[in-house]
């Protein structure tokens, strides 16, 4: 926990936020509605007897009161989903449609292609890229898993994606959930900070940079891309966004999320960052019973 | 001018790119490819899932004989990891659809489709063979039971010698 601390300046009740980071986060799932309504999903769960409860702010996402969702018939066939409260942010966030082009950039294990996949219902085309090879089996067992028809899957280094092996020249949306230091993901894996160094932050960060840099250059004007991160580190979040302001042609846009959470950090430890950053938004463990999460929503502006 | 071996060769199957399905048998180039009407008809045939349903879709084959469905359409041939869902297994004798795909596209199936017990379908997903009493056709089946109201398909199941068998792949397998 110690490696939290300086965030104190950053948290407000702090000592509430440590706590929280110390419980286990309850079990949730997402509704995968390729394959079954959340009528039909509950419906089930309730003729085996597992125990759940909505969300106000999504009816695809439930808490069930069991430690292992994965053993339920609604499982097996593809209804549900194991994937935690703050995971299903970005793709609501980016709201894509039926019919639209979207890249998801780092995409492996496939919550959030699968999301994506959903909210778009099976049609257009999600372009979902890993660098690494062994998460894309994952990927790909995931999304055949929840029936996504509507996904191809690339593996190359995203901050030299070509477009090149498809037909169209741009994406309207991206998703750009990069890899990070995890800070937030404590209560889920209570060894996610032991490597945790400050080169370790520095060097991903320069990744982050890159990603999102070729997101947006991927993406047409006028276009949406969201940036995530399930860490606390303005290094890889607000920084990460000042960076791509400064070098490409993008605003940051205000966005509601029916989550508590609070705007991004404008300084921290002597370094600024642009204003606009506000508008992204940083949830924290203590506010909604969830994992830690960063989120901004991006305008291409071309 | 080129002397690779391949000079004046038919083209053949590429197990590392996606190349559509020709529409009909007179359109393919590949030999021993499936095209979109064999597809559709075995599907028709088998299941009784009427070729409208796939309308929206394109076929695309990727590995020998692996048939792979996505919604919409890409440039052909495409190298990529994986283009939609595995679908169908062709170039062998009996042709096999994926687990995947029967869950995903079984629920229009009116043929061939066995309804199974919760005990039943207990044994199904966790891999195990079982003796079935089914006066229907041998061969692949659509294995269903009722959840949450209606009959939804467990996965491609294969009936032979009054046994059914569960294809459903390790991976997918579970312990209800």
């Amino acid at each position: 926990m110690e490696k939290l601390e300086r965030y104190e300046p950053l948290v407000e009740d702090f000592d509430a936020f440590l706590d929280a980071c110390q419980r286990p986060l309850p079990s949730v799932v997402r509704v995968n509605t390729i394959k079954a309504t959340p009528e039909r999903a509950t419906a089930a769960l309730d003729e085996e007897g597992v125990d759940w409860t909505g969300r106000e702010w999504s009816d695809t996402v439930l808490e069930l009161d069991t430690d292992s969702p994965g053993s339920t018939w609604a499982s097996y066939h593809g209804w549900i989903h194991g994937q935690e409260e703050v995971s299903a942010i970005p793709a609501e966030v980016l709201a894509p449609e039926p019919g639209e082009r979207v890249w998801d950039a780092c995409a492996a294990p496939g919550s959030k292609t699968t999301q994506l996949a959903a909210l778009m219902d099976d049609s257009g085309l999600v372009v979902a890229n890993d660098n690494n090879l062994g998460r894309l089996s994952a990927l790909r067992f995931n999304t055949e898993r929840l029936g996504v028809t509507n996904a191809a899957v690339t593996n190359t280094d995203s901050r030299n994606f070509s477009l090149k092996p498809f037909d169209f020249d741009s994406f309207d949306k991206a998703l750009v959930d990069v890899p990070c230091s995890c800070e937030g993901t404590i209560r889920k894996n209570p060894t996610a900070l032991d490597d945790w160094t400050m080169d370790h932050v520095r060097s991903v960060a320069g990744v982050q940079k890159g990603i999102l840099r070729r997101a947006i250059q991927a993406t047409k004007e006028g276009g949406t891309v969201v940036y995530s991160t399930c860490t606390f580190a303005p290094e890889e979040n607000e920084a990460v966004l000042d960076h791509a302001l400064d070098v490409e042609d993008c605003r940051l846009v205000e966005f509601d999320f029916p989550l508590d959470s609070r705007p991004g950090v404008t300084e921290f430890e002597g370094e600024a960052y642009d204003e606009s950053v506000r508008k992204a938004k940083r949830f924290y463990p203590h506010h909604n019973d969830t994992g830690g999460f960063f989120c901004a929503k991006l305008e291409v502006t071309g | 001018m080129s002397d690779d071996g391949r000079t004046g060769d038919s083209p053949t199957n590429d197990g590392q790119r996606f190349d559509r399905l020709p529409a009909t048998a007179d359109d393919r180039e590949v030999e021993g490819r499936a095209t979109r009407e064999e597809v559709l008809d075995w599907w028709d045939q088998r299941f009784a899932i009427p070729p409208e349903s796939f309308e929206e879709y394109t076929f695309w084959e990727k590995g020998k004989g692996k048939i792979w469905i996505l919604r919409g359409d890409v440039a052909s041939p495409i190298r990529i990891e994986a283009l939609g869902m595995k679908f169908l297994r062709t170039r062998q004798e009996h042709w096999k659809p994926t687990t995947n795909a029967v869950q995903r596209f079984g629920r229009e199936a009116s043929e061939n489709v066995v309804e199974l017990t919760r005990e039943q379908a207990r044994r199904f997903v966790s891999g195990e063979d079982q003796e079935l009493d089914w006066d229907g056709d041998w061969g692949y089946l659509v294995a269903a039971h009722e959840l949450a109201g209606e009959l939804e398909p467990l996965g491609v199941g294969l009936f032979v010698h009054g046994e059914l068998k569960s294809p459903v792949p390790k991976g997918r397998q579970r312990d209800l």
